[in-house]
């Protein structure tokens, strides 16, 4: 079974960030609790779905990401860029960091 | 140029100031994102890949000097030093923070800008020819309609819900730098057979995932009548353009469903509703209009300039640079130059603060005051004496702005892509700094000659793929990039979309097909012809030859 975790975007800055084990949000995707399987893939899509969350982050999301290296992947290329700052500017975004 | 009245003054700010606590509530939770979602989209403010973005409008690609040197100091104060100019001559920052949108609009609404008409379902900014008022071709300068048609549709209150975003480009020259077959509505200058001068009034162009030529509704329609027959239009689009699916939705849909001649006579019978009502604009009005964009004191010289020659002579770099990017003025003794976003291997569109700062004061030099901005995603100083060029030269070379490649197939326009766009499906970005660089020597450019390369990174073509003479649109392919081409499209008076070639090719191959495309046209290619009269002469076969052989 795929493993997932629930990006969204800051709604302060707009910024990438990832629910972490606790309930807030990280802007680095190892901090992300991971869901391994459908349930808790939904439990954890619905934990960040909750109304007073509004305030917090934007528009929240399963995305499919793979263990690499000790860290955590997105499958999706889109959602590599998310974790990193665009390719073509590589001064820019957690990339840069 | 244009100056805000007092009107426009008041309503930019009330604007800015509505924005302002939608934005406080937001952030206190009074409102949810749900509610608030269509209030920065009406302000220009989405949400993209990595972070906010905010698209500033340039009403018909204008700039003053000062609002060029305004818009570098937001891309310092509120964003990463950079902004991105559009296919729709507008600018895009990539990184402002939601709370500090609201100042960086009071630092447009300062300078008389704003990001009304950026987004949502409403008549956007109005487009136009970028050298307006200083090309040699042109019938009369398009802008002071271009304005005109800016007040009747800001805030239209009846036109606030389309079924969909709608937009009109406007041409006063026969040779049509403003794509504007493929808007919604293009208007193109022209005189009847009495001599007058006004409009044929193209609808129903676009791109997009249905792209379509647009067809001529009115052959003619007077500069008084202009505005009561645009509103005929409109009406009927918002009474019988599709709200049941949002890609049905715009009108070249509606306008292909049912046919330019029904769609002809509704508009005839509702403009004869109208016609004579308050939207007829007197010629006195459009005179006040006109005055507005009065030209600047140009001075009588000599179409020749002794020291101009000498500097070309001498200096190669200078030579190519006007061969490629100057262009003839109405007036004798200067110039229209353009300045290049593209440098080889540079990201197309993207100037930095202080690029934009320094054409502020160069224009303040050599132009007037006076910079367009091109929907190629290029800079312009319209007004440039033939004797100033090579020092206007050597300070945008000093500042990376002096590439002479406007035309060439380094001269490429790319949407931003999956780098930024959150509806991206493929990169465009680095597919053109590669295409860029692969094509980068200037003596090669020189040999194949005017070639245009457009890059979109999804099916809404942003990039104008459609009307490139080769299009790209990238593409995933179970969670890879991959590319699509098209070829014979053009955005000229000429106005084609291109055809599919056939399957796409893999990032990797994707460069070295559009090169062997490029090797065939030189091979095959008859004395004086482009990429796109080769091809039209050949067609497609010779082309797909190259790039599938028996595939």
């Amino acid at each position: 079974m795929s493993l997932q975790v629930v990006t969204a975007n800051r709604l302060g800055d707009g910024l990438v960030v990832f629910l972490t084990a606790d309930g807030g949000w990280s802007e680095n995707i190892n901090d992300s609790r991971v869901a391994d399987g459908k349930d808790a893939a939904e439990a954890i899509l619905a934990q960040a779905s909750a109304p007073e969350l509004d305030v917090v982050i934007v528009g929240p999301y399963l995305i499919d990401v793979e263990q690499q290296d000790g860290g955590l992947v997105p499958t999706k290329y889109r959602e590599v860029l998310r974790t990193k700052g665009p390719s073509v500017r590589e001064d820019l975004g957690y990339q840069a960091v | 140029m244009y100056r805000y009245d007092d009107f426009d003054r008041q309503l930019v700010q009330e604007r800015t100031e509505q924005f302002r606590e939608q934005v406080k509530r937001r952030l206190a939770g009074d409102i949810t994102e749900e509610q608030f979602r269509p209030l920065r989209l009406m302000n220009g403010v989405y949400l993209q890949l990595h972070a906010y973005m905010l698209r500033v409008a340039i009403p018909y690609g204008t700039l003053r000097a000062d609002q060029l040197r305004e818009l570098g100091s937001i891309a310092r104060k509120y964003d990463k030093g950079y902004g991105h100019f559009t296919t729709r001559q507008n600018i895009q920052y990539n990184w402002p923070k939601l709370d500090e949108i609201p100042d960086a609009l009071l630092d447009l609404a300062n300078v008389e800008m704003h990001a009304i008409q950026t987004s949502g379902n409403c008549i956007r900014n109005t487009t136009t020819d970028q050298y307006a008022g200083a090309a040699a071709d042109e019938i009369e300068d398009p802008r002071p309609y271009c304005e005109l048609i800016r007040q009747w549709s800001t805030f239209h209150p009846e036109f606030t819900y389309l079924p969909r975003k709608f937009k009109i480009a406007v041409t006063g020259s026969p040779n049509d730098r403003a794509a504007v077959k493929v808007h919604d509505i293009g208007l193109r200058m022209h005189q009847n057979e009495a001599g007058e001068t006004g409009f044929e009034v193209i609808v129903g162009g676009g791109l997009g995932r249905t792209p379509f030529v647009g067809k001529t509704i009115r052959d003619f329609i007077g500069k008084n009548d202009l505005f009561s027959y645009l509103e005929a239009i409109l009406r009927v689009y918002n009474r019988f353009g599709r709200r049941d699916n949002k890609y049905k939705a715009r009108i070249k849909i509606l306008v292909h469903e049912e046919g330019i001649d029904k769609i002809r006579d509704l508009v005839e019978e509702e403009w004869a509703q109208i016609r004579d009502g308050s939207l007829r604009v007197s010629d006195e009005e459009i005179a006040h209009y006109i005055a507005q964009f009065t030209p600047p004191a140009f001075e009588t010289l000599s179409d020749d300039d002794a020291d101009f020659e000498v500097h070309k002579a001498a200096n190669r770099r200078f030579f190519n640079w006007v061969r490629s990017n100057v262009i003839e003025h109405k007036q004798p003794g200067y110039a229209i130059a353009n300045v290049s976003l593209k440098p080889i291997g540079g990201i197309p569109g993207d100037a930095t603060d202080s690029q934009m700062e320094l054409v502020a004061d160069l224009s303040e030099k050599y132009s007037f005051g006076d910079v367009r901005v091109t929907h190629e995603q290029n800079l312009v100083l319209p007004h440039v004496k033939k004797a100033d060029l090579f020092a206007l030269w050597t300070a945008l070379d000093a500042a990376g702005l002096g590439t002479a490649n406007l035309g060439y197939v380094t001269d490429i326009i790319s949407c931003p892509g999956l780098d930024y766009c959150a509806l991206a499906t493929a990169r465009s970005i680095p597919l053109s700094q590669r295409i860029s660089e692969r094509f980068g020597d200037l003596d090669r450019q020189h040999d194949i000659g005017e070639l245009k390369i457009k890059i979109s990174g999804c099916i809404n073509a942003c990039g104008h793929h459609h009307v490139g003479h080769i299009g790209i649109l990238g593409l995933d392919k179970r969670g890879k990039e991959f590319y699509q081409i098209t070829l014979g499209g053009d955005a000229s008076e000429n106005a084609e979309i291109g055809k599919i070639a056939g399957a796409g090719f893999s990032e990797a191959e994707v460069v070295d097909a559009i090169e062997s495309l490029v090797t065939k046209y030189i091979d095959i290619r008859e004395s004086g012809e482009r990429f796109i009269d080769t091809y039209r002469r050949v067609g497609m076969d010779p082309f797909k030859e190259v790039l599938y052989g028996d595939r």
